[in-house]
Formats: C-alpha cells, sequence, structure tokens
C-alpha cells in the first residue's frame, strides 16, 4: 500500500509545479506593474527603465519566477490567520453534516426503497442536484436568517464577545450553522445517489441471503453487513468533497458575509490585490490536489484491488 | 464460409437488446409518456422558453431600462406585474430579457464545450496510447484546477470584456467532463469488431471516428449536452451574481439576484430578486428532469416504457 501512497504524492510534485508555473503566468498577464501609475509624459523613460531594473523585471523569466513564488508563498502566510480558520472550521462542519445527513438517508431510501420515504429521498437528492450554490444559499438566508430570525446573517462571530471564552466558541459556532449547512447540502447528493443504489443491489446478494439464513436480525443485516460493503467505497469521497467545498466556499462565504479565504478572494479581486489573488489561487489549487490526493489514498487502503505492490 | 456468416447474424441479433442503440424518437416519446413529471418538466421547459423568446420578442429594452425615481422599487401592481428596482425599472422586464441572454449564453456554451469535448475524446479514445495519454493528462490537469477562482481572474484581467470572451473563457475550463467521458465510451467502442472491420477494410481514421464511432455515442452526447446546459445555465447566472460574469449592459437572471445583496433588498423587496432566484431553479429542475428522463431512454436497461 505504501507504494501506492508514495508514488501519488511524486506525481503530485509536477502538478503543483505546473500549476505554480499557470498562476505565475496568470500573474504576469495581470495589467499594469506597481510604476504605471507614475508614468506621465514628462517622465524620462530612462528613470521608468531604472527603476523596473531595480524592481527585478527585467530579470529572466526564471528568476522572476522564483521570486514570485517566494513572495506568494509569503502571502499565503499571511493569510493563514483567522481567514484561513473560518473555513477550515465551515468546511469540517460541513464535510460533518454531509456525512451525517447523507448516511442514514441512503441507507433507509435503499431498504425501504420505492416506499414514500425513499421517493421523498429521491426528490430531496434532484433540487440539491440541480439548485445552484449561490440561489440556495440566498434563499437559506432570507428564510432562516432573515424572515425567521433563527441565525445570525453574517460574519463569523459577535464583536460583544471576548476572545477565548465559552461564550465566544459557542457565538462563533452559531454563525457556522446556516452556511455549514446550506454547503451540506448540495454536497450530499452523489453519496445519498450511490448509498441507496448500492443497497438496493446488495440485498439480492449472496452473502446477504447468507446473513439471513443464518438469522441474523434484519436490521444487523442492514446496519453491518450492507453497510460495511457499501459505504466503504464513499470514504474515498472525502477528497472530492474538501475539492467540491473549495470551490462552493466563494459562493458561500460571500453570500453569508463569512470572513473566510473565499470572501477574501472576491474582496481581492474587486480591489484588484493582485498579490494576494495569487497567493490565494494557488493555495486553493494546492488544497484541491491534496483533497484528491487523499481519495486515492483512501481508496488503496479501502480496496486493494488498485494497490500496486 | 456460410456458417460463419449465420453465427455473425446471430452475434449481431444477440447483441441489439444489451447494447445501446441510438436513441429513436419514439423510445424517448415512450419515456415520457409513462413519466408524468418528465412529461410536465418538459411541457414547463418547453412554455418556459418560449414564453421568454416570445416576451423578448414583445419587449422593449430601452423602455425597460429607462430610469424613472418616481417608480423607485414599486411593489408589484397592475402597471408593474413584479414591481420595479432601485431604478424604477420594470422587474419583468429584466427577467425575460434576462431569462433570454442566460439561455443563450448557457447554449453557446453548451455547443462550445460539447464541440471540444466530443472531438477531443473520440481522438483519445480512438487512437489511445500517446496520444491518449498526453490529451488525457491534459484533461486530467484542467479539472484539478480551482475552476471558479481562474475564471473570476480571467474576467477581470482580460481586455476589452464582452460576452464572448465570458463564453470563450467558460468554455476553455468546461470541455473536460464531456471530453473524459465521452473518450471513456470511445475506447471501449473502438475496440469493437465492426470498427476492427472498418479499419482492415482501410476506412478512413476521421470517417470511422465521426461517422461510426460518433453515432453510437450519440444518446450519450445528448443526455450530457441536456445536462450541461443546465449546469452552464447555473454557473453563468452565479458568476454574474457575484459580478463577474455577462457585462453590465447584458442583464441576466443572476443581475436580478445579485440586488439582493444589499439586505434590505433581500429582507424586504423580495419582488426584485425572488422571482429570478425561482426562475432559474424551475429551468434548473425541468431541464435535470428531462436530462435523466434521456438518460433512461438511451439505457435499455432503464427504461420504464
Amino acid at each position: 500500500m505504501w507504494k501506492t501512497v508514495v508514488r501519488r504524492i511524486l506525481l503530485m510534485i509536477p502538478q503543483i509545479f505546473i500549476l505554480s508555473i499557470l498562476v505565475f503566468g496568470v500573474a504576469k498577464l495581470m495589467p499594469g506593474d506597481p510604476f504605471t501609475g507614475l508614468i506621465t509624459p514628462e517622465t524620462d523613460p530612462m528613470v521608468i527603465e531604472m527603476l523596473r531594473e531595480r524592481a527585478g523585471l527585467n530579470d529572466p523569466v526564471p528568476v522572476q519566477y522564483f521570486r514570485w513564488l517566494g513572495n506568494a508563498l509569503q502571502d499565503v502566510m499571511t493569510i493563514i490567520g483567522m481567514r484561513a480558520q473560518n473555513t477550515i472550521l465551515l468546511s469540517a462542519l460541513s464535510l460533518v453534516l454531509t456525512y451525517l445527513i447523507a448516511l442514514p438517508l441512503g441507507m433507509f431510501a435503499g431498504r425501504y426503497n420505492d416506499s414514500f420515504f425513499d421517493k421523498a429521498v429521491v426528490v430531496y437528492n434532484y433540487v440539491s442536484f440541480a439548485i445552484p450554490t449561490f440561489v440556495l444559499a440566498l434563499l437559506m438566508l432570507w428564510l432562516f436568517g432573515y424572515t425567521l430570525n433563527w441565525f445570525p446573517t453574517s460574519g463569523s462571530v459577535d464583536v460583544t464577545y471576548a476572545s477565548g471564552s465559552m461564550d465566544y466558541f459557542l457565538n462563533r459556532a452559531y454563525h457556522l450553522v446556516l452556511p455549514g449547512i446550506t454547503a451540506a447540502f448540495l454536497g450530499t447528493t452523489s453519496i445519498i445517489q450511490y448509498l441507496r443504489s448500492e443497497v438496493i443491489d446488495a440485498k439480492t446478494q449472496d452473502y446477504v441471503k447468507t446473513a439471513r439464513s443464518k438469522g441474523v436480525p434484519e436490521t444487523v443485516v442492514y446496519n453491518r453487513h450492507i453497510f460495511r460493503n457499501s459505504a466503504l467505497p464513499i470514504a474515498s469521497t472525502l477528497g472530492y468533497q474538501i475539492t467540491f467545498l473549495i470551490g462552493g466556499s466563494v459562493f458561500i462565504e460571500q453570500i453569508f458575509a463569512f470572513p473566510g479565504m473565499g470572501q477574501l478572494f472576491v474582496s481581492s479581486i474587486n480591489s484588484r490585490d493582485y498579490s494576494v489573488i495569487t497567493a490565494l489561487v494557488l493555495l486553493f489549487g494546492v488544497a484541491t490536489l491534496f483533497g484528491t490526493l487523499l481519495s486515492d489514498i483512501i481508496m488503496s487502503i479501502v480496496d486493494p484491488r488498485i494497490r500496486i505492490d | 464460409m456460410s456458417g460463419n456468416k449465420n453465427t455473425d447474424a446471430e452475434v449481431m441479433t444477440g447483441d441489439i437488446p444489451i447494447s445501446t442503440p441510438p436513441m429513436g424518437f419514439r423510445v424517448i416519446a415512450r419515456e415520457f409518456l409513462r413519466d408524468r413529471v418528465a412529461l410536465g418538466a418538459f411541457v414547463i421547459l418547453v412554455l418556459l422558453i418560449v414564453g421568454i423568446f416570445v416576451g423578448s420578442l414583445a419587449i422593449d429594452l430601452d423602455k425597460v431600462m429607462r430610469v424613472s425615481l418616481m417608480d423607485q422599487y414599486a411593489p408589484p401592481s397592475a402597471d408593474f406585474l413584479l414591481g420595479t428596482d432601485s431604478g424604477g425599472r420594470d422587474i419583468l422586464g429584466q427577467l425575460i430579457v434576462g431569462a433570454r441572454n442566460s439561455i443563450l449564453i448557457g447554449i453557446a456554451v453548451t455547443i462550445l464545450t460539447s464541440i471540444l469535448g466530443v472531438l477531443v475524446g473520440i481522438t483519445a479514445g480512438f487512437y489511445g496510447g500517446v496520444i491518449d495519454n498526453i490529451l488525457m493528462r491534459i484533461v486530467d490537469f484542467i479539472m484539478l484546477l480551482p475552476t471558479t477562482m481562474l475564471i473570476i481572474v480571467f474576467v477581470t484581467i482580460v481586455k476589452n470584456y464582452d460576452v464572448w470572451s465570458f463564453i470563450l473563457i467558460m468554455s476553455a475550463f468546461y470541455w473536460v467532463g464531456q471530453a473524459r467521458l465521452i473518450r471513456s465510451k470511445a475506447l471501449s467502442e473502438g475496440r469493437r469488431d465492426y470498427i476492427s472491420a472498418s479499419k482492415t477494410m482501410g476506412t478512413p481514421s476521421l470517417y470511422i471516428m465521426f461517422r461510426e464511432i460518433m453515432p453510437n455515442l450519440s444518446s450519450l452526447i445528448i443526455v450530457n449536452v441536456t445536462l450541461n446546459f443546465a449546469a452552464n445555465i447555473g454557473i453563468e447566472t452565479g458568476l454574474t451574481y457575484l459580478g463577474f460574469g455577462l457585462p453590465s449592459s447584458t442583464p441576466s437572471l443572476g443581475t436580478l439576484v445579485s440586488y439582493a445583496s444589499s439586505p434590505d433588498i433581500l429582507e424586504n423587496k423580495t419582488w426584485v430578486w425572488l422571482p429570478a432566484s425561482l426562475l432559474i431553479l424551475t429551468l434548473m429542475l425541468s431541464i435535470n428532469y428531462v436530462g435523466q428522463a434521456l438518460k433512461r431512454a438511451a439505457d435499455a436497461k432503464q427504461r420504464l416504457g
């Protein structure tokens, strides 16, 4: 198994390298350099040239690339503070909620398929598959935030609480609930669909018949025998869920005015803060790569057939 | 030799129920008649699209976009069926024009991504080997990119940004899913006997790819085009909502929803953004449902009728 993991990690190094080259290329495309605003018709071209020379803009491209990479990494370090913490907390909560909602729904819908409950789950799945993130987030904010006043409508914590107190943590958690549920609702679709059809398939399989004929109670057949077999591949969706959450965070954080990295991205775009933008794209890109890496590793643990030995 | 022919014929007739034949119109019609919800979704979709396009012909855009501060934020009434926005502009008119733009952009992106996806997918699947490897590494790499963020970055740095730049930027990122799917099918289709026979007879590769393999993937392509169309409308309206989609001269459904960024409008002036949100939701649900019914019609094992 370790061979597979090491191979997979080695495969990621060129991917990260190409990603950084791409982001560097995009950064070079961004309009203007720091001196564009200073240039007036009277400025001596020699002076501009000297300034550019001193800032290293005339250096060979590889030199510029490594200098840019160094700066971007520094920017990443400064971003990893409150913002990253918020986004990671929100993603972790969404992940937990996703599995908490999806596993029971998928199991029950599969066990009692064609029942009223199953049909309701199928409808739920249709809606969660079709609805765009921003529409759902807005409807949730409007309904539960503004109309029913159940949840706060913006921010990650109220300013009135002292950092570190119990109330502070509770208040932070309270702010996470609505965006967390929204992201989880969208993430459940594929898991429910997969689990439901797996359970329906498993019903007629030999190992289930064997278990039944041994006299294993029906609930145990489902919750142990079938669940273990059907849910294992779902473990490997963990990484893809992370990738999915990263993509959605731009919308969810923007709508719930939640100060995480997705919202930072939108505000840096609006203020044309190019160094933060490139740092964030790089960070999110690497996070996406790690998400798929995680999925592949879990897959190789769960399913011995795909290991290279 | 005659014995050979017989077994061939048997294999062929034996194959027909298992393989996925190109969809006939009759198969689709039967599937929709069996599934009332799918039929309903189809009817709603047709009515919406016809309504939107006929409506947008009847609408005078200049009149809709004329600012009249007297009517600022008028609630729905006989004059303005769905009320007005901050500039006293009719929401219903903006909704119809926005929906038309969103649908047209969705179609344009879907056509571009499908052409590129099918071309790359069939090429990779047919040739296999090195060509397949190179193409698929590119596809895999694009799939791993933080797409939403990169699109937003490109939208902000492109010079002379207009509707077409947006369509091209979006298409550049969203053809890969289609390519991967088509490639996996084309790969297995390309190994079948009829293709080998065709190759032996010296049929040109291009002819095999697009006249022999592609027709056999048509049902898959149609289903995917439908589902992608819905997804593309969702992506476009989402980006426009954030302010990185269609330029402001071209209103989209996302433009109307984006007014809800102001808490006052979100809470108290629901007529501004709610109809557009619900229209997006209805479009997405009905297109997806039609897509799912087509998917079932394409697969003999899943058919209801």
